[in-house]
């Protein structure tokens, strides 16, 4: 394979290995949500698909974005904007531990040579009122990645479970590239004048979005925007049942959206500061409500399992 | 006698539940069995990250044969009560019973059931699902395919497969049948996940746990532990260092791996400026490394030891290589953290505490943190401690919760506000109050004895306790959210540690809000009970002491505890003990009878006995003597000159009778004795020792 194909040279080609491995194994490989969310989690291929009985098994690139971990382009680790590579396989088959280690072989992480670990972590998300069991992989004492059993997801319980992988594309590219800071990846793989790094890609962005997160993000505009998209999801779902009965719903996805909308202002708001530590709850509360109601709508969707 | 093996393989297992795990299980099946007649010689449990095993040895082959008599219906019963028997019973009709004779009731029927005992494989196969189904764990889960049905198995993590064999030590054993959840128990395990993943078969207990090590396992837990510590001490000896002993880890770590490999890794020299303490929760925290130490000076030296799960093909380079980089992200992390502190001082920190809930009904962080400070400093002058210093201390002491490095690692909460006050410059005991204002946290934590530490942590407790009694939150059963027990008992140790003199009740006046201070008095004599006892002390002398009015002073309560228990250890106390108890008994009962009490003074002039009248004057000289020595807090002397009283006491109970068939004389008597019970409350209610 020639270098800006390879994992271990280039972070487009750990993410072409990644693809091209879950390709084999079954996976549908779709793109990322076009819209901005905290995880690869709230991806409607993950969120919603999870729910109901039947099989799905899906991976895919899903850029994530974290207000508050801004660091102004300083921290060689934090990022606002980073890429989670997702994979869902449900119902999760017997293998998957298996499947995942083969996974980290696949992009040049020999287990006879690392010390690879599943180390306890119970995984729930708050904003999705979800939550699984599972581990935090760890390669050599880093954690690379997110192992979940989910157990519940928007208030509903998984019926099959699904099993959910997450790796964190910047964490693992450093350490198969053997690079100290984030910004020094070589994005792909190229050497001297042709080669980019990842700082020339995002560098700028962090610095930007930074100041935009912590010290310009229009607060008026944002809070007007949670409403908005509260009150647009509710009238979404309340459309959605076909012929005012809750026994088949037409508007799902479309709903979906605006919750996911909702949890990342909230999220701008927070890295703002101008939410208090006991409106936080609420605000937290009100999304999971939103989710909720997403879920309960989607289970009685064709794909849900109608 | 045939031997049981059980294993129970998984995904991993959290490290925190092997340990419980492994021993519910042992005591789930091993009960179970023991209820079903089979009886055994000895049960060992053991638990790795990905499995659970048991094995139980010296089972019978088959459970012993059961005979039992069940009495039946009279002879000539209605039909009704004869059918009930015969189906309860088994008995095909009445002629199966046995007829028993009885002239007095009338005859009966009597059942005899004779059951024969099952195979224990048998037996076994029955138990051991049920128990895996019912399976205590903290938290369990679903997974898989028959995860969209109810009813799916629950377990800690996916389940994979089950041994179950039972035999005769010298014969091959036999495959306990049964299915759980379309697991099919059978002979076949694995060995480590990377290095002996291969499939194979045991037989029994000796030949699992030998292949297992062959096939790199270390099943027991314990023999983990030994080798990581021994390994990490060499190691770390072997370059000169010691390692930092840390028992809550050694017990995780352990549950990390199945196979030990102690590694040493190392970090820049330049991360030694952090303090120690926050070098070792990060690396502990985050990391789960040991640390080490020059053995010398004691001072933390740049290495770490690092416990992998795998003899790496390159010796471990690669993985000391990939701790260290972590580690060196960490520290850098805290580095700058620490460092981000540094800029800011505390004082500056306080303003952010106006806009912190502490508790919806007892207002902000920056009001309790007034409160602490008003109160501390009324505490000073009781503790002999500076006030200014104790204000600043008090102000300064919650500061450091809104720091970077607190905010990460919250167990080294006030000692950062040492550093912290240290480095603006603050006065030695101001700072150490900071640390110590915390302490005593549980039973083996250090007791400050800086005055101004000892009148911020007495502040802090108390401002605490009387705050959730002024709400009506106290603790209930085992609900003790707030730890309001531990603050109590933290008083309690902070005051006899230190002889210091307390008045609680009004130190509680002082504290902000009203509440019922007779109750909080209460919740304190309860723990200093507990703490008492704990040293050995009998809890009835405690209530003896507290049922005095007004005992709110902690220390003299424990000065009079100890003086009573070693008065009661003499002929002279025990007797004197009895003398007064049987005052108080007849007291009781005669003042019950007249509906009155007999208070005042005796009349001298109504004695007839001399008993009665060297009584009155032994009561005199004792009160005396014992109200002069309790003035002066010499409770050895008060009991000394109690002492005294015994003859007395016993020559009047010897020749005096009480119930005298004069009113007049009976109700003196009856004074004199009130009179004994007045004396001996000098020092404690002889009334609530038990005997």
């Amino acid at each position: 394979m020639p270098p800006h194909m390879r994992p271990e040279r280039s972070f487009q080609g750990l993410i072409l290995t990644l693809q091209r491995y879950w390709a084999d194994h079954g996976c549908v490989i779709l793109q990322p949500y076009d819209m901005e969310v905290g995880a690869g989690t709230f991806h409607p291929a993950t969120t919603l698909r999870a729910l109901g009985p039947k099989r799905w098994n899906a991976a895919y690139v899903q850029p994530s974005r974290r207000p508050k971990d801004g660091r102004y382009g300083e921290n060689p680790n934090r990022l606002q904007h980073y890429y989670q590579f997702q994979v869902i396989l449900k119902p999760s088959p017997p293998d998957i531990q298996d499947l995942y280690l083969k996974s980290l072989a696949a992009i040049g992480v020999d287990s006879a040579l690392h010390d690879i670990r599943f180390v306890e972590d119970d995984w729930e998300s708050p904003t999705l009122g979800a939550w699984g069991l599972g581990w935090e992989c760890w390669c050599d004492g880093m954690e690379v990645s997110q192992f979940t059993y989910f157990q519940q997801v928007a208030g509903v319980e998984c019926a099959p479970v699904a099993g959910e992988l997450t790796y964190g594309l910047e964490r693992l590219a450093m350490y198969v590239q053997g690079v100290e800071n984030v910004y020094d990846l070589n994005f792909n793989g190229r050497d001297g004048a042709e080669k980019v790094t990842y700082g020339d890609v995002f560098l700028q962005a962090e610095q930007e979005y930074s100041r935009h997160n912590f010290e310009h993000a229009d607060t008026a505009m944002l809070f007007e925007q949670f409403r908005m998209a509260e009150g647009a999801c509710r009238k979404y779902l309340d459309a959605g049942w076909e012929g005012g009965k809750k026994e088949r719903h037409l508007m799902a996805l479309p709903a979906y959206d605006q919750c996911i909308k909702a949890s990342h202002v909230f999220n701008l708001l927070d890295a703002r500061g101008v939410i208090s530590v006991t409106e936080r709850q609420s605000y937290i509360l009100r999304v999971r409500e939103l989710a909720k109601a997403c879920g309960e709508a989607w289970i009685h969707t064709e794909a849900g399992g109608v | 006698m045939p031997d049981l093996l059980l294993e129970l393989f998984s995904e991993e297992i959290p490290a925190r539940m092997q340990a419980k795990a492994a021993e519910d299980l042992r005591k789930l099946v091993t009960d179970k069995l023991v209820a079903e007649g089979l009886v055994y010689d000895g049960a060992k449990s053991f638990a790795t990250p990905r499995r659970l095993a048991l094995t139980v040895h010296g089972l019978p082959a088959r459970q012993p044969d059961l005979k039992d008599e069940r009495k039946g219906p009279k002879v000539g019963a209605p039909e009704a009560a004869v059918q009930g028997f015969l189906k309860a019973t088994g008995l095909k009709s009445l002629d199966e019973a046995k007829i028993q004779k009885d002239p007095k009731k009338g005859d009966f029927y009597v059942a005899l059931i004779e059951k024969e005992g099952r195979p224990a494989i048998d037996v076994i196969a029955e138990i051991i699902p049920v128990i895996i189904r019912t399976f205590p764990w903290p938290k369990a889960m679903r997974w898989g395919e028959r995860s969209a049905k109810p009813g799916a198995l629950q377990w800690v993590r996916p389940l994979h497969s089950i041994v179950a064999t039972f035999g005769m030590e010298t014969e091959e054993t036999d495959v306990v049948t049964f299915d759980v959840a379309g697991i099919q128990a059978g002979q076949v395990t694995r060995g480590h996940r990377f290095m002996a993943p291969a499939e194979f078969s045991v037989r029994r207990f000796e030949d699992y746990e030998a292949k297992l090590f062959a096939a790199k396992v270390v099943l027991d837990a314990q023999r983990r532990k030994d080798i990581i510590l021994a390994d990490a001490k060499e190691l770390a000896f072997a370059q000169g260092f010691e390692l930092v002993e840390d028992l809550g880890l050694l017990d995780e770590v352990a549950g990390l791996v199945e196979w030990p490999v102690v590694l040493m890794g190392s970090f820049d020299e330049s991360y030694l400026a952090i303090p120690a303490e926050v070098i070792r929760a990060t690396i502990r925290n985050n990391q789960k490394c040991f640390v080490v130490q020059d053995a010398k000076t004691g001072k933390l030296a740049n290495r770490f030891i690092l416990v992998a799960n795998i003899e790496a093909s390159d010796g471990g380079k690669a993985i000391v290589a990939g701790n260290e980089r972590v580690i060196r992200a960490r520290l850098s992390d805290a580095k700058f953290f620490y460092e981000t502190d540094l800029k800011t001082k505390l004082e500056d920190r306080l303003p952010k505490f106006e806009g912190i809930v502490f508790h919806e009904k007892l207002g902000s962080q920056a009001e309790r943190i007034a409160r602490i400070e008003r109160l501390a400093a009324e505490i000073a002058p009781l503790v002999g401690a500076d006030v200014e210093k104790t204000r600043r201390a008090a102000k300064l002491a919650k500061a450091d919760l809104l720091t970077e490095v607190v905010g990460e690692f919250p167990e080294v909460q006030g000692l950062m506000g040492k550093y912290y006050a240290l480095a603006q410059g603050e006065d030695l005991s101001v700072a150490r109050a900071i640390e110590d204002h915390y302490k005593p946290q549980g039973p083996n934590d250090r007791v400050p004895s800086d005055p101004v530490a000892i009148a911020v942590a007495l502040a802090d407790k108390i401002d605490i306790l009387t705050g959730f009694w002024s709400i009506d939150e106290k603790p209930t059963g085992s609900k003790d959210p707030f730890a309001l027990r531990r603050a109590a008992l933290g008083v309690v140790r902070l005051v006899a540690d230190n002889a210091i003199r307390l008045p609680l009740l009004a130190t509680f006046a002082k504290a902000a809000k009203p509440h019922d201070s007779n109750d909080l008095l209460a919740f304190f004599a309860d723990r200093l009970k507990v703490q008492l006892r704990e040293q050995g002390a009998r809890h009835d002398l405690v209530d003896a002491v507290f049922a005095l009015e007004g005992q709110d002073d902690l220390l003299m309560i424990v000065r009079r505890v100890e003086a009573l228990a070693k008065f009661l250890d003499t002929d002279d106390g025990k007797n004197l003990l009895a003398g007064a108890k049987r005052a108080s008994n007849i007291l009781a009962i005669e003042e019950k009878k007249d509906k009155r009490a007999f208070d005042g003074a005796p009349d001298a002039a109504l004695f007839v006995a001399d008993e009665e009248k060297q009584l009155a004057r032994a009561i005199i000289d004792v009160k005396r003597e014992a109200g002069e020595a309790v003035a002066k807090e010499d409770f050895a002397r008060a009991m000394a000159a109690m002492a005294k009283l015994r003859p007395a006491v016993d020559a009047f109970f010897d020749k005096v009778k009480v119930n005298d068939d004069d009113p007049k004389v009976r109700e003196n008597r009856l004074k004199l004795l009130n009179e004994i019970r007045a004396a001996t409350r000098a020092v404690a209610d002889f009334s609530k020792i038990q005997d």
